[in-house]
This record gives structure tokens, sequence and C-alpha cells, in this order.
């Protein structure tokens, strides 16, 4: 058999980490409530073939659980990064075609958001939004454009100055014309990019912020509840009901940091025909 | 009448020296200028402001006894040097041509340029085939007047002679006015019919 290039070899790679993401995702939501169901008769059951990550204190089966979990706790991601990534781009284009004082202006707010821990400012958004889902998304979606508009600025800043686009001037192109045909074609992979690379974040905030409590409320299967729950029980020998669903988060925030690698690869002119 | 440079003084800072003093230049169309003088002496930046890439810090261009026009496409349009940096490296060489206007297959054959290099990339083509699509795009625009800062200084000699046979037929067809600057003495008195020196301020 002939040996694939390396860029067919990653192109695969990505469709699968994008396949299996996907998998994951829609299984959460095919899931039914009944399967995940309190069940007094299968409680604390270890990793069996019939509860492959066992069940917990309700007799709840784990791994149903976990992927209905992840399932939110993606939605949650998904939703956050691309409203981050959106707001990151019509700021970090606003500060680089606006006047000095907005730019200036932009540049103190990326410092001040840049500057407070993260997690901290999420909890007090929540909180202030009366926490759930919508507080959640807020939170994460507010803490997480900064880096992103830099890079956006960086970018704009550095493309205004280019010759061609002062040669596209004296063709007696309009300014939203240059925006629409030279700036945009050269922002939309450093758009992506950074919008797969925000998820793994805006899931472990999620993750971590719902664990603290402040996040989703603790009916709801997402993965930092799953884990809150567990440690009450990890002292009495119940390992399995924070080792599979922390693994499962770990597993899907790095599949998804490689999918952003792997994106980066493909797009960028450098590496494109390596 | 035609692009007047009149008491053109220019510096980017004000706590800059002058990099141009007391420049004074008239091209008419139909007339071929070289600009001729050695590194520094401000040979591009009068070139761009010429093309309206700048603006003096002090006197004025006019086109015509008015300034040149900031919108629509502007009649005096500036080929640089530098054809990779005058081109998007994401665009196709097609979209390149057509964002001067029409594509007209008669410049495209004087130039050489063949109809697959059209479907590529910048990246994918060589220096002197760069600057032929700069070069057509600038004709195809329709422009009266056209400054060619240093167009041919990285090609070979057998390119060089193409760009400036087409370019030359082309501005007597159309009576266009043409500024070459050059550091090619030579160069510049086989194509021109007057050579300025900026150094000296002087017609040689």
């Amino acid at each position: 058999m002939r040996k694939l290039n390396r860029r067919t070899r990653v192109l695969l790679l990505t469709i699968l980490m994008a396949l299996i993401l996907i998998a994951t995702y829609a299984a959460g939501i095919l899931i039914p409530e009944s399967a995940v169901e309190a069940d007094f008769m299968a409680t604390k059951q270890p990793p069996s073939l019939a509860h492959p990550f066992g069940t917990d204190s309700l007799g709840r089966d784990l791994f149903l659980r976990t992927l209905k979990g992840m399932s939110v706790s993606m939605t949650v991601g998904i939703v956050a990064s691309c409203i981050s990534a959106v707001v990151a781009v019509l700021i970090g284009i606003a500060a680089a075609t606006g006047s000095k004082r907005v730019d200036g202006c932009i540049n103190w707010v990326i410092d001040l958001v840049m500057g407070v821990p993260h997690t901290i400012l999420i909890i007090l958004i929540s909180f202030a939004l009366g926490r759930g889902l919508k507080g959640l998304l807020v939170g994460v979606a507010v803490t997480h454009w900064t880096s992103l508009a830099r890079v956006i600025r960086g970018e704009v800043m550095q493309l205004r100055s280019q010759q061609y686009i002062a040669v596209s001037r004296r063709f007696g192109k309009s300014s939203g014309w240059i925006l629409t045909n030279h700036l945009l074609p050269h922002l939309v992979p450093q758009f992506f990019v950074g919008l797969v690379l925000m998820f793994p974040h805006a899931i472990l905030h999620e993750a971590s912020i719902s664990f603290l409590g402040f996040g989703l409320p603790p009916e709801q299967p997402a993965i930092g509840i799953i884990l809150a729950e567990s440690m009450k029980y990890i002292s009495s020998g119940m390992w399995w009901t924070a080792v599979f669903p922390g693994l499962t988060l770990v597993l899907i925030v790095l599949l998804v940091d490689r999918l952003g690698d792997n994106l980066r690869m493909i797009i960028d002119p450098y590496s494109a025909q390596e | 009448m035609g692009l007047e440079a009149k008491n053109i003084r220019f510096r980017y800072d004000r706590r800059q020296n002058w990099i141009l003093e007391d420049c004074n230049l008239t091209v008419n169309k139909g007339d071929r200028l070289a600009l001729f003088a050695p590194s520094g002496y401000g040979k591009t930046t009068l070139a761009m402001l010429l093309a309206g890439y700048l603006q003096p810090t002090e006197g004025e261009i006019l086109l015509d006894g008015a300034p040149l026009p900031l919108k629509g496409v502007c009649p005096v349009q500036l080929i640089c040097q530098h054809p990779e940096k005058a081109i998007n490296p994401r665009w196709r060489l097609k979209k390149v041509l057509e964002e001067s206007g029409e594509l007209r297959e008669d410049v495209l054959d004087a130039f050489g340029i063949e109809r697959g290099w059209l479907e590529r990339f910048p990246r994918e083509l060589s220096g002197g085939e760069l600057q032929r699509f700069c070069v057509a795009r600038a004709l195809m625009s329709g422009a009266d007047y056209l400054i060619c800062d240093e167009i041919s200084t990285m090609l070979d000699v057998i390119t060089q002679a193409q760009i400036w046979n087409v370019v030359l037929s082309e501005a007597e067809k159309r009576n266009m006015g043409i500024i070459a600057v050059t550091h090619n003495r030579h160069l510049a008195n086989r194509i021109c019919s007057k050579v300025y020196d900026l150094s000296t301020k002087t017609f040689l």
C-alpha cells in the first residue's frame, strides 16, 4: 500500500477526532433521562460489564451519566467559546482600526480582564447572574476573549501597514471592500484555531466552577457536579466515581486541543504543503 | 498642466530632517522622465508622494491643476520595487489582476503571462513573474500616469527588456506619462527622453 503523505494523515486524524467528539456529544443527548435514574438495588457497585464506570451512591450508571454530563459541558464549552471568539474578533478589529484612544481603552480592558484570575471572575459573574447555565455561559464568555482579541489586533495592525492594502486603496477600493477581501481571509484561520483552542479552557472552567458549587445546579449531570459528588465517597473507597469521569474529561479536552493543533497545521500556509 | 509637484517638502516626523526639500517637477502626458539619484536621496519617497501614497508636509501635488483624487481609481499608479509585497499572499493571481479592473487578454499576452498562472498563489511564482502581474495590473487600471519605482532592478536583463518594451509601447499607444525611478544611468537614457537628478536637482 502506498504510504499516505503527512498532510493526508493529519487530515484523516482530524476528521476522526471530530467524529469522536460529535459522537460523544450526540450520545449524551440521545441517552434518555430514564437511563440515569436512581436505582437503589444497585448502589455503589464497582465497574463491571453491566456498568463500565460503576454506579454512584444512588445507583445511577456512571458511564451514561458521564456521557450525559460531557455533552452538557460541551454545550457550555462550544457556546461560550463561540461567543468569546466572535467578541474577540470584533474588539480586535475595532482596536486595530479605531483611533488611538479607542485602542488604548480596549487594551486597558484587556489588561484588566487578564489581570484578574479567571476562576474568581467567573464565580463573581455567575453568582451575580443567579448561577445556572446562563451565569456560567456569560462568565466564561466574558473572561476568555482577551488573548484572541490581542492576537487579532496585532494581526490587523500588521496587515494594515502592508503595501498591497495601500495599492488597493489607490485602485479606488473602499474600506469595507478591503476589510472583507484583504483582511478577513487572513483572520479566518486565526479565528478558527483560536476558537478550537479556547474550547478546552472553557470546558475546564465550567467543570471547576460547577465543582466548587457556583455553576450548574446539582441535579444536572455535568462533569463538575459528578466530580464534586464523588469527593464525598472517595474516602470510603469508591475510587471509580472520581477516576472515570475525570479521565473522560481529560481525554475529551486533550482531543479538542490536538484537533486545534492539527487544524493549525493544515491551515497555516507555512506547513500546509508538508 | 500634467502631473506637477510644487515646492514639495517632506519628512515623516517633526523631529527628523527633511527627506525632500523644495522639489519641483512637471510631467505631461506622453512625457517620459527618469528620476535618478544615489541611494537615500528620496527617490522612492517622491514616487510615493506623486502617486498619493503619502501626503507632502508642505507644497502640493497637482494633477491638471487639481489635487489628486482621493476616491476612485487614481489616475497616477505606482509600481513598486518588491512585487511580493504588493500582492496579497492569500489571493489567487486572477483576483490580483481583477482588482484593478477588466482582465485584458492583449496585456497578458504581451507580458507572456501563461493562463495557468492565473489560478496559482503568489508563493508559487518567481519575482520576475510576479512583477509582470504588478505591471499588468497597473496598466489595466487605465491610469494616465505610471510611476515605476525601480521595477526592473531585481530582474534579469531579458525580463527587464521585455517588461519595458510592453510598458513603453502601451504608454505610446495610450499617450501615458511615465516616471521611471532608477539607479541605472544607461537604462534611464534608453527609455526616457529626460533624466532628472534628484541629488543636484538638475536635468542631465
